[in-house]
């Protein structure tokens, strides 16, 4: 390995040989004879050369990175060089969750044995974390970004002691020091040194269940070698040709050089203040030392190496992009070089450029290497968003070291759209209320519908419950709520009752992790909502404000292990604690189902027709659309993931050996949840790579150890390789993927191969693609891939972990309190619909015709064609079902009116009713196909005028509106021929049963009902007034009662004269109410006729007087007969309760109540007949024995009268108005 | 008109077991003189309702039942018109109606043999007439109508005052121009459980959007609205979304003045910062 690095150095061979050689293993036509000579002797190390490559760069620039530098692979004895630095006693151990780079054993095993060595370092026990010395370990994360490492290691190690020490009170008030919440710390290490030296002991974080050992991202794997001791014994000197001696030569011509150099005066365009003096604009506390370029050690060195490393990079050679991007944003932002003389002292100064000498000397070395690389870098860099770019422009080492790639920087940064927040999803909410799937129909009994109401609401209630508390220190899930859970999960029994729950549980999940940000967030490069439009500054700096402390601090270093942020943790910890196995399958089946369906979705297809700038407007409704079904198939598929391996998934180690073997023949077995490989083949030849594989990718990142060395995985993951290395940034071409597209996939698929799960070895076995990766492609010429379909906002979402390099960019540059230094999250805001898909069925030359059509407009149009057509198929069906089946609902009732009256009272079997009725009525459901065409017809040109630029030609305007004409009653039509006659089946069988319900108990109840006049302004009292005046009468007359209490006569009129306008003005009147007034109002007569109200006044009026009685009566007769629209219980006066009230009063009075009998009479209100039989009745109860013959004489009385009562008679009696008492006294 | 917290807890100290009838009312509107009838009455049921509700098993043990009746039988036969039952309940601090409820249930057992049926029992005490003992029906009747917090004349006042201000609340949203969906028309359209109104153009109230509003022709004292929240107000959330406006009626208000009252009983507008900016009305007769 160092061989190859050697003579690259000693210029040998080229750079472009050896990548060549790396990269393709076959050929070698082009290189000239000597390079292929030289490599071809070195080919069985070819595959180690990546990891060397890495390792050796990593290694080097430990020194200057001694925090940690993001190293996926040591080269054995690498460290050998840095004994015993003086890093402080392990950190590591307690940032195992945030560390960027886990203690690789190549730390260990540099430092312990050559038998450390094994393939699989990552799952040794890390005795070099206990060691604790090796600064390689520390994490970087939110918390401990890399400067503060080193920071602290400057503090605990070097003598002279930085300003910011214990000895200094820390200055509350300084904001560099105590930058704004959300601005990265600089790390509390500077004042609490002690703070994380207590090691965890290792055995017990090894012990952590796997999700942690995913927190460490995993280093590479360096092959094992053939020839261990070799490098073991002489780490870089080794394996050199003879020819070293002309290195030494050349590398004495360097020194010289160099040193001609350091005489020169710096140049003129790098202002860097004096060493050691802090920047101006830097807190105190974070000085470090400033770049020279002039003070570079040996250029042409890093230049070489920098060349070979950026082309590995360019040709994704490395398993993460962005990984590296991190290693030179840290190199670039490197704070100081730990003195090399007191940690190597063995170094002698005479050997500088042969690779015995630490590649990267000084810091400037560093900052030279690392602009090297990004200026070959470009295009990536100016693809970020806007505040990293922004960030890039304003470094001043750029500045210094590369003007030009600054200027490019800043021009970048000035033309860049690409604004990027990334705000937490917004507060739950429900998913509504969906009457097609959640109603009674769809259940097979009340029961079980019931429960699912009910579950949905514990479900609910659960999620609030989570929504409250999960952020509480020390509130569990699983005891706060788990067994909440379970009991909830076990009253589904039913198997249907899991898949509507499933059901909800699957939109609620999707409606909440996934659905884009609430009203504000606004789509990238979209105009700005109406919000913003408003022009409320002070609006969009508390959205920011509020954004800012919301926004997760870090996603956990460049390569964080797959998490559920957020809301998604409820949804994790829902499945965990309900641990059904039937929900699990449920659940599974849903996702899958879904995932294919959105999978499958035709996304419309890029036509890269327009030239002017409409074309890009009208791609931000594709993005959108794209972003949605992206992102909401990564979250079904991680879930999917989740639910699928769990079974598989430990804390235990992966076994190994034979257990291995069985375990892998058992599995192999097993089909898998979703056939992703299928999918996957089929998404490349379809070239919807973009689609399809980031979704695969969150699958696969819940895999368990087993799963990538089964078969059926392995195809995935080497098709996946060869897609990762096929996806070469720099080869743009017509058709080919975008540039962003293949940024993604590189992020994701990146992210993915640093997973623990995912063997480390696997990226660098496997054998290159054989040549080009080249799937043969069926699909149109323009497949997904190619449309410009991702944004940096997509990116952003997808990959979190990309804004790490802005964070480390922010924290360095001292300003991250004021420019938001860190990530927010904001994602597009479409819920709509995820098809409008062009109908499928139109066939024939109408339908190329058309597509010929729409293939020389621009998209847009046929986008608004499509969404007319929709739209008005949609409409037309609502419309079809407002008119022509309400219209046949009405024959059906009175249809059914009909069969109810000729039937009579056996009224008929129900079904067999409504078999007549639809027997009767379903032929005229054909009429909805004629309809609907003539709806169609009708609608569509206006719509589609209307959504067309004015200045369409007519004659496209026309097309336009035929096809959509046609589609929308394509679309219509198909629905209505198959749903008709259900749709009126179903409507009529519901009016049916309403119909016969409401025929059931109360028919009289159905009688007309008046309103009130039009004049009425509802000035009426309210019923429940009155009852209430009424019922304290009652109660007065009832008793008991203190002596001063009664009702005046005025009132008791005043009260009924009331009542009439409450009954008159019917606004408030419900049927219980009346109902109450007139049993009331008739209780309030019996007590009339028994003279039992007590009346306020002096003593000797303590009775009502005849004549108010009467005049009171009458009033109360009137209201019966007027104004009451519901039965009143007039025999109630003839209760033997009421009648019996009579008995109490002494002397007892009769005459009224014969008046109101013959009253009631003469009004019609009641029969005579109906009288006597209630008269006969009270014969029968109990009475005094006087009493019983007064009663008696009434009732004769009452006969005896002649059935029509002549005016006169009622003159007569009210002359004589004691002839009742004379009567009673007779 | 909206009650303060410190306001509605005198008026609470006051009616700690008191008797639920007319005297104990008007002493009431005595004690204070500028609150309203439905006001203090509301206040005055669910208090009675509330304290009901905790002492409600002493009074059905068999024993104490049986004890009950046989008080009964004996004031009777003393003398059948004194208000036996009436000072019975009022004695032993029980509503009178659900007193001549027990009393009924007990009585037609030992003279019908077989349980009767509660439907039988609720018309009876409907309607007394239909109470085969004429002595029995009287008291049955004076009770009841002595009740200002029981009883089936209750019942109905509290319903029609709960189906007026459903009509008032409509005329106001009719009158605001705000367009809504009813309970009828929601249920047409298949909801199970359904707000009063769902506004088909959401409104904003002082800061709050309003999604959908609930009368409630209660006072709103906190742990009505706790019930209320619980039994209903989740699940219109879990169907229609977000917010709500729920309304104490205790009387006839005006949409205006709502939302002083939303800070004061801050059981529930607390509760769930984000999904209710919910406002309580508790508004108070013209």
């Amino acid at each position: 390995m160092a061989a190859v690095l050697e003579s690259l150095l000693r210029e040998e061979v080229s750079v472009a040989a050896v990548v060549r050689w790396i990269a393709h293993s076959t050929r070698g036509s082009e290189d000239n004879p000597g390079e292929a000579a030289a490599l071809s002797s070195l080919r069985p190390l070819r595959k180690e050369f990546v990891p060397f490559l890495l390792n050796f760069l990593r290694e080097q620039s430990s020194r200057v990175l001694p925090q940690g530098p993001p190293t996926p692979a040591k080269a054995p004895g690498a460290s050998a060089a840095l004994p015993g630095r003086p890093g402080g006693p392990s950190r590591g151990s307690r940032g195992a969750r945030s560390q960027l780079f886990p203690p690789t054993e190549a730390a260990s095993t540099a430092a312990e044995a050559p038998l450390a060595r094994r393939g699989g370092r990552r799952r040794g026990p890390g005795p070099a974390r206990e060691r604790g010395g090796r600064g390689l370990e520390e994490g970087v994360s939110g918390e401990n970004l890399p400067g503060a490492g080193g920071r602290r290691l400057r503090g605990s190690g070097s003598p002279s002691r930085p300003s910011l020490t214990l000895s200094d009170p820390p200055n509350l008030s300084n904001l560099e020091e105590f930058p704004p919440v959300g601005s990265v710390p600089p790390g509390p290490a500077g004042t609490k040194p002690s703070r994380r030296i207590n090691p965890t002991p290792v055995s017990e974080e090894r012990s952590l269940s796997k999700p942690k050992t995913c927190f460490t991202s995993p280093p590479i794997s360096c092959v094992p070698s053939s020839q261990p001791s070799a490098l073991d014994t002489s780490p870089w000197g080794l394996g050199l040709p003879p020819g070293c001696r002309s290195l030494q030569e050349e590398r004495e011509m360097l020194r010289k050089e160099r040193s001609k150099q350091l005489q020169q005066s710096p140049t003129p365009t790098c202002p860097t203040p004096e060493l050691g003096s802090p920047l101006p604009s830097r807190a105190g506390s974070l000085t470090d030392e400033p770049a020279d370029p002039a003070r570079v050690s040996s250029r042409q060195r890093l230049e070489l190496v920098a060349l070979v490393y950026s082309s590995c990079i360019a040709e994704n050679l490395v398993p993460n992009l962005f990984l590296e991007l991190f290693f030179v944003f840290q190199l670039l932002t490197a704070r100081r070089m730990v003195t090399a003389k007191d940690s190597d002292p063995e170094l002698s100064p005479g050997v500088l450029d042969s690779l015995e000498s630490p590649l990267f000397q000084s810091i400037h070395d560093c900052v030279f290497f690392a602009v090297q690389v990004l200026e070959c870098h470009f295009q990536v860099l100016s693809n970020l968003d806007k505040g990293t770019l922004k960030l890039l422009a304003e470094n001043e080492r750029l500045l210094c070291f590369s003007p030009a790639l600054q200027g490019r920087l800043r021009a970048a940064y000035e033309g860049s759209v690409a604004k990027v927040s990334l705000a937490m999803p917004p507060s739950a909410q429900a998913v509504s209320f969906q009457p097609e799937t959640d109603n009674r129909a769809n259940f097979s009994s009340d029961r079980a519908f019931h429960t699912f109401k009910k579950q949905r609401d514990v479900f609910y209630e659960v999620l609030r419950e989570w929504e409250d508390h999960h952020e509480e220190p020390g509130w569990d899930f699983e005891k706060g709520l788990g067994s909440r859970i379970r009991a909830m999960m076990g009253q589904l029994s039913a198997a249907c009752s899991h898949s509507h729950f499933v059901r909800l549980f699957q939109k609620q999940l999707l409606q909440m992790c996934q659905s884009p940000g609430g009203a504000g967030g606004t789509v990238l490069g979209e105009a700005p909502d109406v919000l913003s439009m408003l022009g409320a500054d002070k609006l969009g700096r508390l959205w920011r404000l509020q954004e800012r402390l919301m926004a997760p601090q870090s996603s956990g270093g460049p390569c964080p292990p797959p998490t559920f942020p957020g809301c998604q943790g409820f949804f994790r910890d829902f499945i965990l604690s309900a641990s059904s196995f039937q929900f699990n399958q449920h659940l599974m089946d849903s996702l899958s189902l879904k995932i294919r369906e959105l999978n499958g979705l035709a996304l419309p297809q890029h036509e890269p027709s327009d030239e002017d700038g409409e074309s890009d407007v009208d791609w931000q409704g594709e993005r959108r659309q794209f972003a949605v079904v992206l992102l909401s198939l990564r979250l079904l598929a991680k879930f999917l993931g989740f639910v699928a391996f769990l079974p598989y998934r430990g804390p235990e180690p992966p076994p190994t050996g034979e257990l291995q073997d069985s375990i892998l023949a058992l599995r192999s077995q097993v089909p898998p949840v979703l056939d992703v490989r299928t999918l996957l083949q089929r998404g490349l030849q379809a070239r919807r790579a973009v689609l399809t594989v980031p979704w695969l990718v969150e699958f696969l990142s819940f895999a368990d150890h087993v799963v990538p060395l089964l078969d059926y995985y392995r195809d995935i993951f080497i098709l996946l390789l060869r897609l990762h290395r096929s996806l070469v940034l720099s080869q743009e071409s017509e058709g080919k993927m975008c540039f962003l597209n293949k940024l993604l996939l590189l992020a994701v698929l990146g992210w993915l191969f640093q997973i623990p799960t995912v063997p480390e070895d696997l990226f660098f076995l496997e054998e290159g693609p054989s040549d080009a990766f080249e799937v043969d492609t069926v699909a149109p010429e323009h497949g997904l891939d190619a449309a410009p379909v991702v944004d940096q906002q997509l990116l952003y979402t997808c990959c979190p972990y990309i804004g790490e390099l802005r964070k480390l960019l922010a924290w360095v540059s001292g300003s991250s309190g004021r420019s938001g230094g860190f990530m927010r999250k904001i994602t597009p805001t479409t819920t709509t619909g995820l098809g409008a898909q062009p109908s499928q069925t139109s066939q024939g030359l109408q339908a190329r015709l058309a597509q010929a059509f729409f293939h020389n407009q621009p998209p847009s149009l046929r986008r608004t064609v499509e969404f007319v057509a929709e739209r008005i198929g949609s409409n037309c069906v609502k419309h079809i079902k407002a008119t022509l089946v309400a219209d046949l609902v009405r024959q059906a009732e009175s249809l059914l009116q009909e069969q109810l009256v000729t039937q009579g009272e056996e009224g008929g079997d129900p079904a067999q009713l409504l078999e007549i009725l639809c027997s009767q009525l379903c032929p005229h459901g054909a009429q909805a196909l004629a309809l609907g065409r003539e709806f169609c017809q009708r609608k569509s040109p206006g719509a589609v005028q209307a959504l067309l630029p004015e200045e369409t030609p007519a004659a496209v305007l026309s097309s336009a509106e035929n096809i959509a004409v046609g589609l929308a009653t394509e679309k219509a039509c198909a629905w209505l021929s198959a749903n008709i006659t259900a749709l009126i089946r179903r409507e009529v069988k519901a009016a049916v049963s309403r119909t016969l319900r409401a025929q059931g108990p109360e028919p009289a109840a159905r009688g007309e009902r008046r309103g009130c006049s039009r004049a009425c302004e509802h000035h009426a009292p309210l019923p429940s007034h009155l009852i209430s005046e009424i019922k304290d009468v009652l109660s007065l007359a009832v008793g008991p009662r203190d002596p001063d209490e009664g009702v005046s006569p005025e009132h008791l009129e005043q009260l009924l004269g009331q009542l009439g306008q409450t009954l008159r003005c019917r606004q408030f009147l419900c049927p219980p109410a009346e109902q109450h007034l007139a049993k009331c109002s008739v209780e309030l007569a019996s007590l009339l006729v028994a003279d039992q109200i007590p009346i306020l006044g002096p003593p000797a009026q303590y009775r009502l007087e005849r004549g108010q009685a009467r005049r009171l009566l009458h009033m109360l007769l009137s209201l019966w007969k007027e104004d009451f629209q519901g039965p009143v219980p007039l025999q109630l006066l003839l209760s033997p309760r009421n009648v019996g009230l009579l008995a109490d009063t002494r002397p007892r009075e009769w005459d009224l109540l014969l008046f109101l009998l013959r009253e009631l009479v003469e009004k019609g209100l009641m029969g005579r007949m109906e009288i006597e039989a209630c008269l006969g009745s009270l014969h029968q109860a109990q009475w005094p024995g006087d009493f019983a013959e007064e009663l008696a004489t009434l009732s004769n009385l009452f006969l005896a009268e002649p059935p029509l009562p002549e005016p006169q008679l009622r003159a007569c009696e009210l002359v004589q108005p004691n002839r009742g008492t004379v009567l009673a006294q007779s | 008109m909206i009650l303060t917290k410190a306001q509605y807890e005198e008026i609470a100290q006051c009616l700690v077991s008191v008797p639920p009838t007319r005297q104990s009312l008007r002493k009431l509107k005595q004690r204070f003189p500028s609150q309203s009838q439905a006001t203090l009455l509301s206040i005055f049921s669910q208090e009675y309702q509330k304290h009901i509700k905790r002492t409600h098993a002493k009074h059905h043990t068999s024993e104490a039942i049986e004890s009950y009746y046989q008080r009964y039988l004996n004031g009777v036969v003393k003398n059948g018109a004194a208000p036996v039952l009436l000072d019975l309940a009022n004695e032993v601090d029980y509503a009178p109606s659900l007193m001549a409820r027990l009393i009924l249930e007990r009585f037609l057992q030992e003279h019908e043999e077989t349980a009767p049926s509660k439907s039988v029992i609720n018309s009876m005490l409907r309607d007394p007439s239909q109470i085969p003992d004429g002595v029995l029906a009287n008291q049955v009747y004076q009770c009841i109508v002595n009740d200002c917090c029981y009883g089936p004349l209750v019942d109905c006042i509290k319903h029609a005052i709960g189906h007026e201000h459903e009509v008032l609340l409509r005329d106001l949203l009719l009158e605001k121009n705000l367009s809504f969906l009813d309970e009828d028309q929601l249920r047409a359209k298949g909801y199970d459980k359904t707000p009063d109104f769902i506004l088909q153009v959401p409104v904003a109230v002082e800061g709050h959007i309003i999604h959908w509003i609930e009368s409630k022709a209660s006072f709103g004292d906190e742990c009505s609205h706790h019930a209320y929240l619980h039994d209903q107000f989740w699940s219109y959330w879990n169907r229609d979304g977000i917010s709500q406006c729920c309304s104490g009626w205790c009387g006839t208000p005006g949409l205006s003045n709502s939302s002083a009252s939303a800070s004061q009983s801050a059981g529930i507008t607390g509760v769930r910062k984000h999904f209710l900016p919910g406002i309580l009305m508790k508004c108070v007769c013209k």
